[in-house]
């Protein structure tokens, strides 16, 4: 950054105004309604938020929003790799496009993406119809939940490693080939544990995306409570029978967990620009 | 091997011996890529292709029928005005927030630079349960709401609310990185030469940032049209009220109106798809310009930048991230 000394922002008018503007609608529309979440969470009783988290229902619903993301994400790193890294080696004909549709599911609207899925997963869709036969279930089932949270998480993979990829010293990969390394070695040891921080990065943000993801799911999963329903859906049931405890519980957990993953992001990005600089 | 080719040609045959070394032989290269190719068609390309097939299953005219019905024509009305608030305001608040955040440095800057990113690790879902815990008819202001005849929960303003709380950070952003690699010497030299402060702003920060900022626009316009988490848990689902067009899909297609769903499914594509085009080409341009203002910095200050990635995490689709770490020494490439 460039540094800025205070004597010469004085020069610079509009400070006080453009803050106060900026804290003025920051506070009213973000951190009003977080701290309402936040009141209605602590208001709980202790026995009674316990008690709905142990509801089984509860338990099933973040396990496999919070287990189904974590291997969904871990998925979207191998794949994610492997896409970044074919299109930041490789030339070949179509890359240009290639490279614009990765942002695909981002662009795309959530409610979009979870019919176009489901349409394609279900029996008789396009892939459903060869899948069917082989036994294979995607749609309305927990297979169809990790697709649909892979679908959407891809993008953040990607994203993150083609910089990485691109800022690589290839110095290191000549001396590994100097030093007798294969490609395979060289792949092992010297690239993949330098790009271990974007990796993490990668997962982390594919991660934060796909737990709290609702639009795409709520199509695929066909919804069944304790077996295929996600912790946004259950949040919703819950305020459907006007149990704004129960909802601001399971909402105060996932909003402290997007926060814990958000520090970590944090952290580990700057701690990675730090190593490059 | 002709569609397949290492990015790097050396001439020499002691350095292509060298090269050869540097990457995998020619057979493992063409799986790769053709491995890419077929898992990004049909992971990616297919369910696109699924949204206007099936729009477009029982011919045009059913799909333009489809199209016209009052109830769905309302939800494009809703969708539309929804954008027409949440990105002109998202675009003032991200100007506002990058001229403070940008231009200045002050206590707290970096805990508001971290803040900035909280709408987009949020859950929708939970944004939606955040705003009826203060507007709904048990929350904190609904009691007040409800005396003075405001319906803010299951009504279009609701929808609005939750829509710039989702979209608030896109533009604010893209600016704030570029704004401060730029630094404030033109806007003083401006100063220093007669200027007022707007007209330094929009003659001389402005010019400096548009692309940036049309691309963060184009970021924030697309998550408007498209919220659905948030806007689902808020609107009620009044038909032809309070229905956006992502909700609209999922009446329709919960109704088994598949054509109908898919229909409107397929504006909402369409859109997405013109979103990608236009940043796709908004990319390089901001790319460029923060390159360009970095290049610039580095000469005079001699300082790095690795504070800067603290601004721009939480989505790698965003332009500047991706190309300006990129920028190392005092070289700047772009792919």
């Amino acid at each position: 950054m460039v540094p800025l000394s205070r004597a010469r922002q004085q020069v610079l008018p509009g400070f006080g105004l453009t803050l106060g503007l900026t804290l003025l609608y920051w506070s009213v529309l973000v951190f009003l309604p977080v701290a309402a979440l936040v009141v209605q969470a602590a208001g709980i009783p202790w026995h009674q938020f316990v008690q709905t988290m142990a509801e089984p229902r509860v338990l099933a619903a973040l396990g496999l929003s919070f287990g189904g993301s974590a291997l969904a994400a871990g998925l979207d790193t191998i794949f994610g790799f492997w896409v970044a890294w074919v299109l930041v080696r490789y030339r070949f004909a179509g890359k240009r496009l290639l490279d614009a549709l990765i942002d695909l599911p981002f662009a795309l609207p959530t409610a979009v993406s979870g019919i176009a899925l489901t349409s394609l997963y279900s029996r008789h869709g396009w892939v459903g119809q060869w899948l069917e036969p082989l036994g294979i279930e995607v749609a309305y089932s927990r297979l169809g939940v990790i697709m649909a949270l892979m679908f959407i998480g891809l993008p953040f993979v990607v994203r993150t490693l083609q910089p990485a990829l691109e800022a690589l010293d290839p110095e290191l990969e000549e001396a590994a080939a100097c030093l007798g390394a294969g490609r395979w070695a060289t792949l092992w040891r010297v690239i993949l544990p330098t790009l271990g921080p974007a990796l993490l990065t990668g997962f982390s943000l594919a991660f934060a995306r796909a737990v709290g993801e609702y639009g795409t799911i709520v199509f695929i999963s066909g919804n069944l409570p304790g077996k295929t329903e996600i912790a946004p859906l259950l949040i919703v049931v819950k305020l459907e029978q006007y149990d704004y405890a129960g909802a601001a519980a399971i909402a105060g957990v996932m909003l402290a967990a997007a926060l814990l993953v958000l520090t970590i992001i944090h952290r580990l990005q700057s701690s990675y620009s730090f190593l490059r600089g | 091997m002709a569609a397949a080719m290492v990015s790097k040609s050396p001439t020499d045959t002691g350095l292509r011996a060298t090269a050869r070394c540097l990457t995998e032989p020619w057979p493992i290269r063409l799986a790769l890529i053709l491995g890419t190719v077929l898992f990004l068609g049909l992971f990616l390309v297919l369910p696109l292709a699924a949204v206007f097939t099936q729009a477009l299953a029982k011919g045009w005219g059913v799909y333009w029928a489809a199209l016209c019905q009052a109830d769905t024509l309302s939800s494009i009305w809703l969708t539309l005005l929804t954008t027409a608030i949440c990105v002109p305001l998202g675009t003032l608040f991200g100007l506002t927030a990058a001229w403070c955040l940008g231009k200045f440095d002050f206590r707290g800057r970096k805990l508001l630079l971290a803040m900035l990113d909280l709408p987009l690790s949020v859950s929708p879902v939970v944004v939606g349960l955040m705003f009826v815990l203060v507007l709904g008819r048990h929350g904190w202001l609904g009691g007040w709401l409800e005396s003075h005849g405001i319906k803010v929960i299951f009504a279009v303003p609701g929808v609005v609310l939750v829509t710039l709380f989702v979209t608030a950070p896109y533009v604010a952003r893209e600016l704030i990185p570029l704004m401060q690699a730029q630094g404030t010497e033109a806007e003083e030299a401006a100063l220093v030469l007669g200027a007022n402060g707007w007209q330094t702003f929009w003659q001389v920060t402005l010019p400096q940032v548009k692309w940036g900022l049309l691309y963060g626009i184009i970021l924030c316009n697309a998550r408007a049209m498209g919220e659905f988490g948030a806007v689902s848990v808020v609107s009620g689902h009044i038909r032809g009220k309070t229905n956006t067009m992502p909700l609209q899909v999922e009446i329709l297609y919960n109704e088994y109106d598949f054509v109908g769903a898919f229909a409107v499914a397929s504006v909402l594509a369409g859109l997405a798809l013109i979103t990608l085009v236009l940043k796709t080409i908004l990319e390089s341009k901001a790319a460029r310009q923060i390159a360009l203002a970095q290049a610039r910095g580095q000469k005079m200050t001699e300082t790095g930048t690795p504070e800067q990635a603290s601004v721009v995490y939480g989505d790698p689709t965003s332009a500047p991230m991706r190309k300006r770490i990129v920028l190392s020494g005092d070289r700047i490439h772009e792919h």
